[in-house]
């Protein structure tokens, strides 16, 4: 599957030339040349996309994709800032569900590195668990919580009449929906938090906590102002990481709620809703427009997380 | 704490650890039911499935394996999925991994965030360009277009990985091997790229896995002939969504070869998805 070689064809070196004096030269070809093949699909299949996207922007393309387009100005940016029934409720679902998710993930992904950061028996196979969620299809992860879910035949009823809760919606409800979403946001991307956390912590040197240990510090006060802190790196890469992937969820939603994010749009994020501009509506300039504020407003946030603790760059 | 609590504290320490014991179980069995639920009701009958009192304790059947493989669908989809992962995650790494070398050997770091570009931007917003593109090319519904669709996830993430495996290699190596003669490509080819085939396996594996997991860009480019699992599977909610058992099992067979790898390839596979965290 990998492009592991096979036997490299015999290619002598040159005796004999003078290869110092071009040598810089030949090596700024040669890396060139390694990096021109990703470039150009870099170029070719992101940036010049980017480009056509941020041009529609400002047209009023609609209907097919090679229609006759006039340029509207800022009109598209300004039908969506002023769009109160789909535009700002989306943007306000996909902040909570990001803002929820990413939270939940982090606590409970430091907690359960911290727990499992000794060695222990069978850890193998706990990661080997936690790896599983994360490494599975959202759409067959969306089916499976339909299943668990379903109102009437779902075994999370049945659970919850068993300690005497009134059967749930979940899914099936307005209210409900969202929060449902983030909590199996949650339980599949929890893993990646810890396994994140775990690498940070395996880096960490052992002799400021046995120093705090000696000085008397308590375990609590040893993770909060030692560890905590020289975990910090770490855990600001984690949590931008996973807020870029939060933001974007699509899969889950679309294959749990279908277009628009159900009847009343409950689980329609800015994403859901991009795609459905543009699929389900061919309103391709009103689309781009949403995708180029979705995308600068990604970039926003991953400038603010990243100067957060500490300056460092990437 | 007082000297009263002193003399037991090595049963407390005992205590402290079968706790900790318990607590991960707990966790893991939070994390591994699901799963586990969503293969018995694929060994479900129609009537077993629907009825929560039926727990993990039942006498299997094959049926629903037999009717979801039955019409081809599934069958079909499974193999574009196969094809389209395989094409997608080798010619991305022929592409990624010595732009990844160059990067990392070459201390290139602005033009390595780039990946980080690819990372941000929504999927969505490059749908539309690439439908006009594709469209112009009469390449939508192809193998073709999914293909370099789903390099868009695989290419960033193989950079991502192979950038930061090859600044762990040391450069000695590679300098000695000049030093006795190899040109700087051959100091690639036969010192670095060799040394570099647990990381070059471990992101190919990676980037098969989420090609194998992808939805969207097959939700649009794909017609019925080339479509992939994901899609199909999506398709069954909308128009049979009654039929639970057949969902589970189609849903099963996208699942166990992604369960089987994760087994089999756990150290490299966290590895690789961790690849890069500790550096900030």
């Amino acid at each position: 599957m990998a492009i592991t070689q096979t036997s490299a064809p015999a290619r002598a070196p040159l005796p004999g030339k003078p290869r110092a004096r071009s040598f810089e030269q030949a090596n700024r070809r040669l890396k060139w040349a390694m990096l021109a093949p990703s470039l150009a699909f870099v170029g070719l299949m992101i940036i010049f996309p980017l480009v056509f996207t941020l041009n529609l922007g400002f047209t009023d393309a609609f209907g097919a994709v090679n229609a006759d387009k006039d340029y509207v100005g800022l009109r598209n940016f300004g039908d969506a800032l002023t769009d109160s029934r789909r535009f700002w409720p989306a943007v306000q679902r996909t902040v909570l569900f990001t803002i929820g998710a990413v939270l939940l993930e982090t606590v409970l992904g430091l907690a359960l590195a911290m727990l499992m950061r000794k060695p222990f028996r069978g850890a193998r196979w706990v990661r080997t668990v936690l790896i599983i969620p994360l490494l599975t299809t959202p759409v067959a992860i969306g089916i499976l919580w339909l299943l668990i879910l379903d109102p009437t035949n779902g075994i999370a009823n049945h659970l919850l009449a068993s300690v005497g809760i009134l059967p749930q919606e979940f899914l099936g409800s307005v209210s409900q929906s969202l929060p449902i979403l983030m909590l199996i946001d949650v339980w599949q991307w929890t893993p990646m938090m810890t396994l994140l956390l775990l690498a940070g912590l395996s880096t960490l040197p052992a002799e400021p906590e046995e120093a705090a240990h000696v000085d008397g510090a308590g375990v609590w006060q040893r993770f909060r102002y030692v560890v905590l802190p020289m975990l910090g790196p770490t855990l600001a890469t984690a949590v931008v990481l996973r807020s870029i992937d939060a933001l974007k969820t699509f899969d889950l939603l679309y294959a749990t709620k279908g277009p628009g994010g159900g009847s009343s749009f409950e689980a329609e994020t800015l994403n859901v809703y991009a795609y459905g501009l543009t699929f389900d509506y061919q309103e391709y300039g009103l689309a781009s427009a949403v995708l180029v504020l979705f995308t600068l407003a990604i970039i926003g946030v991953v400038i603010l997380l990243r100067r957060r603790p500490g300056r460092r760059s990437a | 704490m007082s000297s009263a609590l002193e003399r037991p504290a090595w049963s407390r320490r005992r205590a402290l650890s079968w706790l900790r014991g318990v607590t991960i179980t707990i966790v893991c069995l939070v994390f591994v039911l699901p799963i586990v639920w969503m293969f018995a009701a694929a060994f479900k009958t129609n009537v077993q499935v629907t009825d929560p009192s039926v727990g993990l304790i039942f006498s299997p059947t094959l049926d629903n394996f037999r009717n979801v493989l039955a019409d081809g669908e599934v069958l079909q989809s499974l193999r574009n999925s196969l094809v389209v992962g395989v094409a997608s995650t080798v010619l991305s790494a022929i592409i990624a991994v010595p732009a990844a070398w160059a990067v990392g050997r070459f201390r290139m770091r602005r033009t390595g965030s780039l990946v980080l570009v690819a990372r941000i931007v929504p999927a969505i917003s490059l749908l539309v360009p690439w439908y006009y593109l594709f469209a112009q090319a009469g390449l939508v519904g192809s193998y073709t277009v999914l293909v370099l669709s789903h390099m868009f996830v695989s290419v960033p993430l193989i950079l991502w990985i192979m950038i930061g495996f090859f600044e762990g290699l040391p450069v000695e190596l590679e300098e000695a091997a000049r030093t006795d003669g190899l040109t700087v490509f051959g100091a690639f080819w036969r010192i670095a790229l060799p040394l570099a085939a647990p990381g070059t396996t471990t992101a190919s594996v990676l980037a098969f896995i989420f090609s194998w997991n992808n939805f969207m860009f097959a939700l649009i480019f794909s017609d019925e002939t080339t479509q992939t699992a994901p899609v199909t599977l999506f398709n069954f909610i909308s128009y049979a969504s009654t039929d639970w058992g057949g969902l589970m099992a189609a849903a099963t067979l996208m699942t166990v070869p992604v369960v089987i790898v994760a087994i089999v390839g756990q150290k490299f596979l966290v590895a690789g998805l961790t690849a890069g965290a500790t550096k900030g």
